[in-house]
């Protein structure tokens, strides 16, 4: 198995000078991250609809569905660098999860804004009702809560001030991955395919972890 | 035309018997202008002859006293922004999935409890009533709703002419049932064929229709062709497309969404601010084409027509019948 990662060029990607890193990954990652988003101003403006596609017949669905979905996918995808730095050995792959995790924390919020803004129309009364009264809303905004908590105290100064708070603050990515899929199944009318998919990414992603620690203890 | 024989006895049909094409056309318009006029003397509107043609425009149509004055949807948001299962879940699979789906021709068939059962061609069907344009509201279970002009018939107009028995307390309704043309019936979201079902009362009343077209056009096949029903007063999913079947009977025939999710979502299924579905609210709605600023409005009544089907729930506890 390493053979074949060592052969695909990973040696090269791990003697990989800290400076390249900083000066040319990040940025490419960065502006990939920011993609989904300025698709999303962009089909607002209507531009570029036929490469892009517009927000279509019912614009605010389409839009916190979009912004939505990738706040999920980035939850996901931040929760794949561990095991992914582990499998490879590429140590500078750890830095990425501030970014990703910044990111998914940026589309759930753009999210929460266009429900609150555009769909509730800043309606207070429906907006309670809808938070505890409306299983999957709650569940959504447990998540929100979390993603703000570890958003807020992503910084190098909060780390070290938190000492060993900080990793259990941080743990809440793994609660935020559950609660979003959770979040996602019970608004779905019938067809859970979409879901379910996400579900089984993120039984994945926490399975890896726990057999990687049960292997350990051997 | 008549033979004639010549005294030459032949059978040949000589150039000057035949009748000129513009002249068996004129005779034919006369003779459709004089039905026509006997029509008009005889009946208010002319009897539906339903096109075949994807878009054709639908001849006779007149207007309803029942049509609301609200603005309708544009034909492109109607048309392309719909739920129908058998075509996928998506709202615009519908749209891009039914273009080769075959309404022609096309049988119905009734059964159980009247006088008159059996199969029935389309337009059998149809022809003998004259249609009526119907511009309805219409609130779908998802908290979105749009303005649709219909073009149909009165179902209680339909129902009658089978004559059904004192038996008949309850209509059923059933989809086509063909995975080959239907690819979300290729997986099992809901069983299939889709069911649906109103009570005798229900079906009788003067707002629910059988619809055939759309904007004055032949329904397009994304919407339910060649024949769906409309009930503005219930939730979208009450008003079955692509219908098959009609089945008078004397017990609550069972319908596809309560079969598939019995809490969420019951028989009647009227439109009903006060009774939420279990996950999300019902007290308001999304008018689709209002724009994305627009704000949510408040869900009425019965879609807004209380006053005309309000009573036939006398008695009836909304909350548990839901």
């Amino acid at each position: 198995m390493l053979q074949i990662l060592n052969a695909g060029g990973v040696v090269g990607l791990r003697q990989l000078p800290i400076v390249a890193v900083r000066r040319v990954v990040k940025p490419i990652v960065f502006f990939i991250c920011l993609i989904p988003l300025l698709i999303a101003v962009a089909r607002i403006f209507g531009l570029f609809e036929n490469y892009i596609g517009g927000l279509g017949i019912n614009p605010i669905e389409s839009l916190m569905d979009h912004l939505g979905q990738w706040g999920l996918r980035f939850i996901l995808i931040a929760l794949t660098v561990t095991p992914l730095q582990k499998l490879m050995r590429i140590p500078w792959f750890g830095q990425f999860r501030r970014i990703l995790g910044l990111f998914a924390f940026t589309y759930i919020l753009s999210h929460f804004l266009v429900y609150l803004l555009l769909d509730q129309g800043l309606a207070l009364k429906y907006i309670v009702e809808d938070v505890l009264e409306r299983q999957f809303i709650t569940l959504g905004m447990i998540s929100l809560i979390l993603l703000t908590a570890m958003a807020a105290t992503s910084t190098n100064t909060m780390r070290r001030r938190l000492k060993g708070n900080w990793q259990r603050i941080h743990y809440g990515a793994y609660i935020v991955a559950i609660l979003g899929v959770w979040h996602y199944w019970w608004q779905v009318k019938k067809d859970i395919t979409e879901p379910a998919i996400y579900a089984f990414v993120v039984f994945l992603l926490l399975g890896s972890r726990i057999a990687f620690k049960l292997s350990q203890k051997k | 035309m008549i033979k004639r024989n010549t005294s030459l006895g032949s059978n040949k049909i000589l150039p000057s018997e035949i009748t000129p094409h513009s002249t068996y056309l004129n005779r034919r318009e006369l003779l459709r202008a004089s039905a026509a006029a006997t029509a008009v003397i005889a009946f208010p509107a002319q009897a539906a002859t339903l096109p075949t043609q994807r878009r054709a425009k639908l001849k006779g149509v007149i207007e309803s006293p029942l049509s609301t004055s609200a603005t309708a949807n544009s034909y492109d948001a109607i048309t392309n922004y719909n739920n129908f299962y058998e075509f996928g879940t998506g709202k615009a699979d519908p749209a891009k999935n039914a273009q080769d789906f075959q309404t022609r021709p096309w049988s119905l068939s009734i059964t159980g409890e009247a006088e008159q059962i059996g199969t029935f061609n389309l337009e059998d069907f149809i022809n003998p009533h004259v249609l009526e344009e119907r511009i309805y509201r219409l609130r779908c279970v998802e908290a979105w709703s749009m303005v649709v002009p219909w073009v149909g018939i009165p179902l209680a107009d339909v129902l009658k002419r089978y004559k059904p028995t004192s038996n008949a307390k309850y209509v059923g309704f059933e989809t086509l049932n063909d995975p080959e043309q239907m690819p979300g019936q290729r997986r099992r979201i809901l069983q299939w064929p889709y069911l649906e079902g109103l009570t005798m009362a229900e079906a009788m009343h003067p707002l629910t229709i059988l619809a055939v077209g759309l904007y004055g056009e032949l329904l397009p096949n994304q919407n339910g062709a060649p024949l769906r029903l409309v009930v503005p007063w219930k939730y979208g999913f009450k008003s079955i497309k692509s219908i098959v079947g009609i089945d008078f009977s004397s017990t609550q025939p069972k319908t596809s969404w309560n079969i598939s999710a019995p809490r969420e979502y019951g028989f009647y299924a009227n439109v009903n601010p006060e009774v939420n579905h279990p996950r999300w609210s019902q007290a308001r709605e999304r008018p689709i084409g209002e724009g994305s600023f627009a704000s949510k409005v408040d869900t009425l009544p019965f879609n807004g027509y209380a006053d005309q089907v309000a009573d036939l729930y006398n008695g009836l506890n909304l909350r548990r019948n839901f």
